[in-house]
C-alpha cells in the first residue's frame, strides 16, 4: 500500500493498494497554491483510509514533466513524508500515470506554459498492462511535436496520485525499474549570464 | 523546564537549514547552501535555489536528526518559514514542512523568517535573556528592515524597509563592478583592509531632511552603488587607476553608517535602549564595531546572536516555534501557504 503525491498539473495525493485498489484519492484541479493544498489533501486521504502511517509500504511520487514550481512541493513533500514515516519513496514519470489503462498507442501531451508542452508516447500496454514508453518526456513547441504513425493524441490536464500509486504498485509487483531520482524539469533554470557591469555613465 | 523539542525547516533563499532545538536549547544547526551555484551569475538566481532545496532537504533532516541524537517521533512540533523570502523557494519548505507534520502526526507551526531572525537570539549560550523591548536590525541580500519587537510571538512592529535594493545585494553589486567575486560582503571587506573609509564620500540614502519626513526608517541603497559606478567610471575614464581598498572602505562606511545610524535613532526616538543585530550582513566586522561604538556611546545595549545564527538557519525557526508553544499558541492550520510578502507583524501564519 503507497501513499502517492503528484503535482505535475494540480495537486493530487491518493492511497493506493494492489489488492484493494484506490482506497482514498483527493485533488485540486488549481495549477498554482500547491503548497497551501498539499497538507490538506494528504490529510484528508489519511482520514478517508484511517489506517496508521506504518502500515504503508512507501511513498510514490510524480518526477514531472511539469511546471518547476508546483512540481517540487509534491516531491519535497512525498520526500519529507517518507523520512518521517521511515519508508522508501519510489519515483514513477508523471505521463506514465496518464497513460495507465490505456491499451492503444498515445501521444499525451500537457501543458508547459509558455507556448510549450509536453509530450510521451506510448505504444500498447506491455502483457502485464504497464504502459510502454517509446518516446519522451520530452519538451517541445506545439507544432514541433512528433508526428506518429497510429498514434491518438491525448491532452491531459490532470494526473491522477490514484492511477500513480497503482501503477508504482504494479510496476514492484512485475518489477519493473522506476524513474530516477531528478526531477523531470525538462528547461534550464531562466538566467542570463551578463557581460559584466553596465555602465551608468554616458 | 526543558522546553518543547522542536525542528525548523528554513527554505526562503538559498540556504536550506534544518535546525532543531529544546526550547532555548541548540541541539542541531544543519545548513546547506546553493551559494556557490548562484556565484556565477553575480545573486541569487531563484530557480536555482529552489532546485538546491529539493535535493538538500532529506540529507540536511537526516544529517540535523543525527547530530541532535533525537528520534523523530521524540519530537513536540515542526516549524517552518512560511515567508517572506523567494516563493518558489519557500514552497519546497513549506510542502516539506506539512508532509513530515503529517507523517509523524506532529503539531506544524508556520512562523515569520524576519521574526526567525530576532528569535536566534533566545538561542545564545551565555544564558542572558532577551530583554524586550528591543529595536532589531536585520540585514542580509534578502532583507533590510528595522523592528520594533515588543514580544517575540505577538508584537512585532516594522518600522522601516529597504525601498530598493537589500544591504547585501548592494554589496554583491559593488564588488562586482570592483571586480571581486560573489558573495560581495566577505569580498568587500577584505578588500577595504587598508583602505581609507573617509577617502571618498558616498551618499547616505535617505537621510536628507526632507527624506527623512516620509522614510524615518527606510533605507535605500541603489543610490550608493550608482554613486559607486559612477566614481570607479570617472577614474577609468581619466585613464586613473582605481583605489580599490579606498573604495571598498568608503563603501562599506557608507552602508555601515546608515544602517547603524537609523537603528540608533528608532532606539532613542522610541525610547527603546536595545538593539538587536540579525543576518547575514551582520557577520560583517565594520557593522557591528561602528554598532558597538555608537550604541555605547547613547547608552543602548547591543545584542549579536552568535553568527552562525546571524545568517539564514532552521534553528532560528524551530526557536521561534518554540517560543510559540511556550506562549500556548495554537498550531496553524494545514492550509497556509508560501507567502513571499508576508508582514512581519504576521509572526505566525
Ligand atoms: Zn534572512
Amino acid at each position: 500500500m503507497l501513499l502517492a503525491i503528484d503535482t505535475s498539473a494540480g495537486t493530487s495525493v491518493a492511497i493506493a493498494d494492489r489488492g484493494v485498489g484506490i482506497i482514498a484519492e483527493h485533488s485540486s484541479t488549481d495549477t498554482r497554491g500547491h503548497a497551501e493544498i498539499i497538507g490538506t489533501l494528504i490529510a484528508s486521504c489519511l482520514a478517508d483510509w484511517g489506517g496508521s502511517v506504518t502500515a504503508l509500504s512507501g511513498v510514490a511520487v510524480g518526477m514531472g514533466p511539469g511546471p518547476f514550481t508546483g512540481l517540487r512541493v509534491g516531491i519535497a513533500a512525498a520526500r519529507a513524508f517518507a523520512f518521517g514515516a521511515g519508508k522508501p519513496v519510489v519515483s514513477v514519470v508523471s505521463h506514465d500515470a496518464i497513460a495507465w489503462g490505456v491499451a492503444d498507442p498515445v501521444l499525451i501531451v500537457t501543458d508547459a506554459r509558455r507556448n510549450e508542452v509536453y509530450w510521451s508516447a506510448y505504444s500498447s500496454a506491455d502483457a502485464a498492462g504497464l504502459p510502454m514508453r517509446v518516446g519522451g518526456p520530452g519538451l517541445s513547441r506545439p507544432e514541433d511535436l512528433p508526428v506518429l504513425q497510429g498514434y491518438r493524441r491525448l491532452d491531459a490536464t490532470t494526473v491522477s496520485a490514484g492511477a500513480l500509486g497503482m501503477l508504482a504498485e504494479m510496476m514492484f509487483v512485475h518489477e519493473r525499474a522506476f524513474a530516477g531520482d531528478d526531477a523531470l524539469y525538462l528547461r534550464s533554470p531562466d538566467v542570463t549570464l551578463s557581460s559584466g557591469p553596465k555602465r551608468v555613465t554616458g | 523546564m526543558s522546553g518543547a523539542l522542536v525542528l525548523g525547516i528554513e527554505t526562503s533563499c538559498d540556504e536550506t537549514g534544518i535546525g532543531i532545538v529544546r526550547g532555548t536549547q541548540l541541539l542541531a544547526n544543519v545548513i546547506s547552501s546553493s551559494m556557490d551555484e548562484h556565484a556565477r551569475y553575480g545573486g541569487v538566481v531563484p530557480e536555482i535555489a529552489a532546485r538546491a532545496h529539493l535535493e538538500a532537504l532529506v540529507p540536511a533532516l537526516r544529517e540535523a536528526i543525527a547530530t541532535a541524537g533525537i528520534d523523530l517521533a521524540d519530537l513536540d512540533a515542526i516549524a517552518v518559514t512560511s515567508g517572506p523570502g523567494l516563493s518558489g523557494a519557500l514552497m519546497v519548505g513549506v510542502g516539506a514542512a506539512k508532509a513530515l507534520a503529517l507523517a509523524l502526526g506532529k503539531p506544524l507551526y508556520a512562523v515569520n523568517h524576519l521574526v526567525g531572525h530576532v528569535g536566534a537570539d533566545v538561542l545564545r549560550d551565555d544564558g542572558t535573556e532577551i530583554e524586550l523591548p528591543t529595536i532589531a536590525l536585520l540585514v542580509s541580500g534578502g532583507h533590510t528592515s528595522l523592528l520594533l519587537v515588543r514580544d517575540l510571538v505577538s508584537d512585532v512592529q516594522l518600522l522601516g524597509e529597504t525601498i530598493d535594493d537589500a544591504a547585501g545585494e548592494a554589496f554583491d553589486k559593488v564588488a562586482r563592478l570592483l571586480g571581486l567575486p560573489y558573495p560581495g560582503g566577505p569580498q568587500i571587506d577584505t578588500a577595504a583592509a587598508g583602505g581609507d573609509p573617509t577617502a571618498i564620500r558616498f551618499p547616505r540614502g535617505l537621510t536628507r531632511a526632507k527624506d527623512l519626513e516620509n522614510h524615518r526608517y527606510d533605507f535605500s541603497f541603489s543610490g550608493v552603488k550608482t554613486a559607486v559606478a559612477r566614481w570607479v567610471e570617472q577614474k577609468q575614464d581619466a585613464g586613473e587607476p582605481v583605489p580599490i581598498a579606498d573604495v571598498a572602505a568608503s563603501f562599506r562606511e557608507a552602508v555601515a553608517d546608515v544602517l547603524i545610524t537609523k537603528a540608533i535613532a528608532a532606539c532613542t526616538d522610541l525610547g527603546v535602549p536595545r538593539l538587536l543585530l540579525g543576518g547575514g550582513v551582520v557577520a560583517n566586522a565594520r557593522l557591528r564595531e561602528l554598532a558597538t561604538q555608537r550604541a555605547a556611546v547613547e547608552g543602548i545595549a547591543l545584542r549579536v546572536p552568535p553568527l552562525d545564527l546571524c545568517t539564514d538557519n532552521g534553528a532560528m525557526i524551530a526557536a521561534l516555534g518554540a517560543q510559540l508553544i511556550a506562549a500556548g499558541h495554537a498550531p496553524s492550520s494545514l492550509a497556509f501557504g508560501a507567502d513571499s510578502t508576508l508582514p512581519v507583524a504576521v509572526v505566525q501564519a
